[in-house]
């Protein structure tokens, strides 16, 4: 639905170039809700920003659903920008207009009649639960309800795209998990392909199929999400992925523990894995079947684009061939990552 | 003060009022689209040209920098090609408009540079045109800093058009001059001051309460 290939934005600053965006492609599939996910300044915003040509790319092609939109003229990119909805981080209201008319501005610079408007403007309030907020100007609002409407604004024109920037960065926890349900529920709903970036590991491990790291201008990993979880391959992704499971620095074996092997050290290994009750009846066969023992330091279940997903940080205590054995059994069924050793 | 002079105050004041609203009103016309073209020809802005932003720039500043008296006497050519005439209180509106024109101009720029870029870029990825991105968003959400200018202008108009009384124009400043200055009459000039006072509370109360109405910012 979205192509980008080859993508590449140059700044020019005080007389130097610097790469927003180098040599990027990617694929956003139809339907489907992909993040990119970077640190502050990777090129994140610039990227999005040139889905709908807010920014233009310095050299590459952006296709929409099939269409180069970098070689359009002003005005055939109007008409293109019709089919592509944005939310930001700010929500970008305007606060002369009540929350109804905010939502028709867009059907307005389209021409449309006020009964399209009323039949587009009122089932869209309703969807984003905005029904009783109709006259109410911004001010009067939360940040949640702003960026409500700023959905259910993007959404006016019936878009089959729309973009996130940052769109629940400016939100509580709480707030932030509702509007990614309801970005969830208009995906399923209206068949929508959403791209988001954000720099929020837990909104890709909430509503996103597919994600990409971005680093420096670059995209340096992507995956499905699921796979994104289980093993990540950049020590950036493993960064992320660890903040999104809430894994703890080992504090309590810190003295014993050290990251190289030494005589007679047990150790302790990450377990990946997907679905509930998996991990704790095949430890036991483990335990038994080699005669190991296992040391529970951490462990969380987390739900992953819907899915259950567990991690597990263990010690394996035993005879060194026995914890030889047992892990070459648990790899051979889990995700699984030795990250060090205990004395 | 004799009835007379009340006949006197009031067609001074209607003279001010005339002066005043006829050339705001035209220069609201002609200065509020120079600020729009001023604004968006800045940098960063939706039709940024350096050129024609230095231009109008240059224009507007040049306009702004000449006093008020000397612009009236300097453009008293054109004064009389407009009106007919160089002295009068329908003379008296061109120097007025002349003047405000560039001063209502910075006063619309200001009040559109304080829309966040943020609503801009919102309007162009919607697909807003620049003239749609003008009228539907960046008036309207200036609006009221655009009416707090006009309070603003109107107020400097009002001491202008004291001014104007210098070459005929009638008003109440002429009567000042004229009755309480030039024949000592101190009730007069008290008088006229008063009422003077008077107008521009009115102006900037009826700005003010204009401007909390449509301001739904807060």
């Amino acid at each position: 639905m979205i192509e980008l290939k080859q993508l590449t934005k140059v700044f020019t600053a005080g007389g130097a170039d610097v790469k927003a965006i180098d040599d990027v492609s990617l694929s956003v599939p139809e339907g489907s809700i992909y993040g990119v996910i970077g640190s502050s300044g990777a090129g994140k915003s610039t990227l999005i920003r040139c889905v709908n040509l807010l920014e233009k790319p310095t050299f590459g092609q952006v296709l929409v659903d099939g269409q180069d939109i970098t070689r359009l003229s002003d005005k055939a990119l109007r008409q293109a920008r019709h089919n592509i909805g944005m939310i930001f981080q700010h929500f970008n209201l305007l606060s002369s207009r009540t929350v109804y008319d905010n939502v028709a501005l867009p059907l307005e610079l389209a021409g449309a009649s006020k009964q399209e408007i009323a039949d587009a403007v009122l089932p869209l309030l309703e969807l984003t639960g905005l029904g009783d907020k109709r006259e109410s100007y911004p001010s009067q609002l939360s940040g949640g309800q702003k960026q409500r409407v700023a959905i259910a604004r993007a959404l006016a024109s019936k878009p089959r795209v729309l973009l996130c920037d940052e769109a629940t960065s400016a939100l509580d926890p709480q707030t932030t998990r509702s509007i990614l349900a309801l970005l969830k529920d208009i995906n399923k709903q209206l068949k929508i392909t959403i791209l988001i970036i954000t720099h929020e590991m837990d909104v890709v491990k909430t509503i996103c199929d597919r994600v990409a790291i971005m680093s420096y201008g670059k995209i340096i990993e992507e995956n499905e999400v699921e796979q994104f979880f289980l093993s990540p391959k950049t020590e950036l992704a493993r960064e992320f992925v660890r903040s999104a499971i809430h894994e703890k620095p080992i504090t309590d074996i810190e003295s014993r523990f050290s990251p190289e092997p030494s005589e007679g050290a047990r150790p302790v290994v990450r377990i990946t894995f997907v679905g509930k009750g998996i991990v704790q009846p095949l430890i036991t066969k483990v335990a038994r079947q080699f005669n190991t023992d296992f040391n529970i330091l951490q462990a969380d279940i987390e739900t992953v684009n819907e899915k259950a997903m567990g991690f597990m940080m263990v010690e394996i205590v035993g005879e060194p061939e026995q914890i030889e054995q047992s892990l070459a059994f648990l790899k051979e069924r889990v995700q699984l990552e030795v990250i060090g050793y205990v004395g | 003060m004799s009835a007379n002079a009340w006949e006197l105050l009031f067609k001074a004041l209607w003279e001010t009022l005339y002066m005043v609203g006829l050339s705001g009103a035209i220069s609201f016309l002609l200065g509020i689209p120079l600020g729009v073209l001023l604004h968006i020809t800045r940098e960063g802005r939706i039709l940024e040209n350096r050129l024609a932003n230095l231009i109008l720039g240059s224009i507007v500043n040049a306009g702004r920098s000449v006093p008020f008296i000397i612009l009236m006497v300097a453009i008293i050519p054109l004064t009389r090609l407009l009106t007919g005439t160089s002295i009068g209180t329908t003379a008296a509106i061109v120097p007025l408009t002349i003047a405000a024109i560039p001063f209502v101009a910075r006063i619309a720029e200001g009040a559109l540079n304080e829309v966040p870029l943020g609503l801009v870029e919102a309007a162009q990825a919607m697909g807003a045109s620049p003239l749609q991105i003008v009228t539907r968003v960046l008036l309207p959400e200036a609006r009221s800093g655009l009416i707090n200018g006009a309070t603003i202008t109107l107020v400097t108009l009002v001491s202008y058009s004291a001014m104007a009384g210098a070459i005929g124009g009638g008003g109440l400043g002429d009567l000042g001059i004229r009755y309480g200055y030039q024949r000592f009459d101190g009730v007069i000039m008290l008088v006229t001051v008063l009422v003077l006072i008077a107008l521009v509370q009115l102006l900037q109360m009826v700005g003010d309460r204009l401007q909390q109405y449509y301001d739904h910012s807060k």
